[in-house]
């Protein structure tokens, strides 16, 4: 590889990418605590017996914000509502889309979809309500 | 535990000057704690630096020995980065030198360059502070996390934009006679509500400004102090850090700061206070709720009850429990390796007598300074005590 090429993130990348197909999961100790990839070892207890496990479909949101004053990587994208959303024993922060920004509020059901921000073309983790 | 002494403390003006590096910020304010403090800097065992961003903004690592230098010191030096909490942390370490006798005299404190990068690149720098892979690619930025703790506070607890604006027109009242703020400039509830919004429910005004600058403080020992006659009265009597997870998501109440409760309830307990016991407090209010949630961490307000502090006077200069009496980060600025020991600067000089807002507090003899970093995933807590 030249040192132009992008070089993933392993455990991360992928994960977006089963989530663009429709295969999100989450990681689950023995002791049924969920966490996010890349990860070897149980943040909440330790143990290093981890395994994929599906996300659930749909999660709810918890708080949400419209941000009007991003980061260059998001320069075109703003504004945009970011949430935070609870999918069982994990919680996920991402974009809420195919909604008005000013009418997401917590509570609302929604589902995850892989997006693309328009600015950078990189995807994003995005949150369609349901 | 012996006490550690706050023997010189020295701040630059916080604000904008770009072209100012940070090895000259903080060589101006050690010139100042030195000049104060009456210690020779061969006396020096140790510098301990906080500084968060300066890859990005100087394109320079090993700060340390760049800054022992620059403040004239011949001594190992470190360099501590904990995010907002940098110079927190390092002050802590000092505090824990001085104790287990391994040092007498600590040059400890920190800098921050930031306007440099614009408003755009110093978003994306603090932004660094979170979860890179799980929070910046989805675009949270820091007001935009501290927004997300402010929209659930209020649906947890209640309470609106119109009282977190109150803690704003607060710190900036507090700042008018410090001249080192930032902002020497009163403002109106009005200003905040009408202000062009940066996360919702945050504005403008609810943020603290990017700033440049730096702090210093030479500590020293209980026995140095007294065998070389130094006018120290105030002593860091209290020392407690707290950690919690990285990403905001991975917290069990959104609107809450458990690693800021340890570290308090350490920093109490080492110091052999209570919340009762303090008099007034610097908190980390780099955004208007922030102030709240260190508040209610600290046990300076019950649980869902911090967010009518300023409104309510509680937290005025003239209430029961000044808080930010500097002016905090949001008045007086927030160079973000410099806030931590300025912070305890600021103590210093407001139990001393020194400071000009100190006959709101003429009495105390207990404070508390309170530094974050990130959404809380890092805090430390200080205690510091004036002899009467």
């Amino acid at each position: 590889m030249s040192d132009s090429d992008p070089v993933a993130d392993a455990g991360f990348d992928e994960w977006l990418a089963a989530a663009a197909e429709g295969d999100a999961y989450y990681l689950e100790c023995a002791n049924g605590h969920g966490s996010l990839p890349p990860r070897r070892v149980c943040p909440d207890c330790g143990s290093t017996d981890i395994a994929e496990v599906e996300l659930p479909e749909t999660g709810e949101i918890r708080t949400v914000t419209v941000t009007h004053v991003p980061t260059p990587a998001f320069e075109d994208d703003a504004p945009y509502a970011t949430a935070v959303v609870d999918f069982g024993p994990v919680r996920l922060t991402g974009q809420v889309v195919g909604i008005d920004v000013e009418d997401v509020e917590t509570g609302l059901t929604v589902a995850l979809e892989i997006t693309t921000a328009e600015t950078t073309g990189d995807r994003v983790i995005g949150l369609r309500p349901v | 535990m012996s006490d550690v002494r706050v023997a010189g403390t020295g701040l630059t003006s916080f604000g904008n000057s770009p072209e100012r590096t940070s090895r000259d910020l903080f060589a101006e304010a050690t010139i100042t704690a030195f000049e104060e403090s009456g210690v020779p800097r061969d006396d020096v065992e140790a510098v301990l630096y906080g500084n968060f961003m300066g890859e990005l903004s100087e394109h320079q690592g090993h700060q340390g020995p760049l800054m022992a230098e620059a403040a004239g010191v011949q001594a190992p030096a470190t360099r501590y980065e904990s995010a907002c909490a940098s110079s927190g942390t390092a002050v802590r370490e000092a505090v824990k030198r001085i104790r287990t006798g391994e040092n007498d005299v600590v040059l400890v404190g920190g800098a921050e360059r930031m306007t440099n990068l614009g408003t755009a690149g110093a978003t994306e720098a603090l932004a660094i502070a979170a979860d890179d892979l799980w929070e910046v690619r989805a675009g949270v930025t820091f007001p935009g996390a501290y927004a997300l703790m402010a929209q659930a506070y209020f649906d947890a607890f209640g309470g609106e934009h119109e009282d977190l604006a109150h803690i704003a027109v607060k710190n900036h009242e507090n700042a008018l006679s410090n001249d080192k703020a930032q902002y020497q400039r009163a403002i109106e509830v009005s200003d905040v509500l009408e202000a062009p919004p940066v996360s919702e429910p945050l504005g403008l005004y609810d943020a603290c400004p990017i700033s440049d600058g730096a702090s210093a403080l030479v500590l020293t020992s209980e026995a140095y102090a007294e065998d070389h006659d130094l006018e120290a009265p105030v002593a860091i009597t209290g020392t407690g850090q707290g950690g919690d997870r990285m990403a905001l998501h991975d917290r069990e109440h959104l609107a809450r700061s458990p690693a800021a409760r340890e570290a308090g309830a350490e920093a109490y307990a080492d110091a052999g206070v209570d919340a009762g016991d303090v008099d007034f407090a610097e908190v980390h209010d780099c955004f208007t709720i922030a102030e709240v949630l260190a508040l209610e961490a600290l046990d300076l307000e019950p649980i869902g009850e911090g967010i009518s502090a300023a409104r309510d006077g509680r937290t005025t200069a003239d209430g029961e429990t000044p808080i930010n009496l500097s002016g905090g980060l949001k008045a007086k600025g927030h160079p973000v390796g410099a806030t931590g020991a300025s912070q305890i600067a600021e103590v210093t000089e407001l139990l001393a007598g020194h400071h000009p807002n100190s006959d709101h507090v003429a009495d105390a003899t207990t404070a508390v300074a309170h530094n974050a970093g990130g959404t809380v995933a890092s805090a430390t807590v200080h205690v510091l005590e004036v002899d009467r």
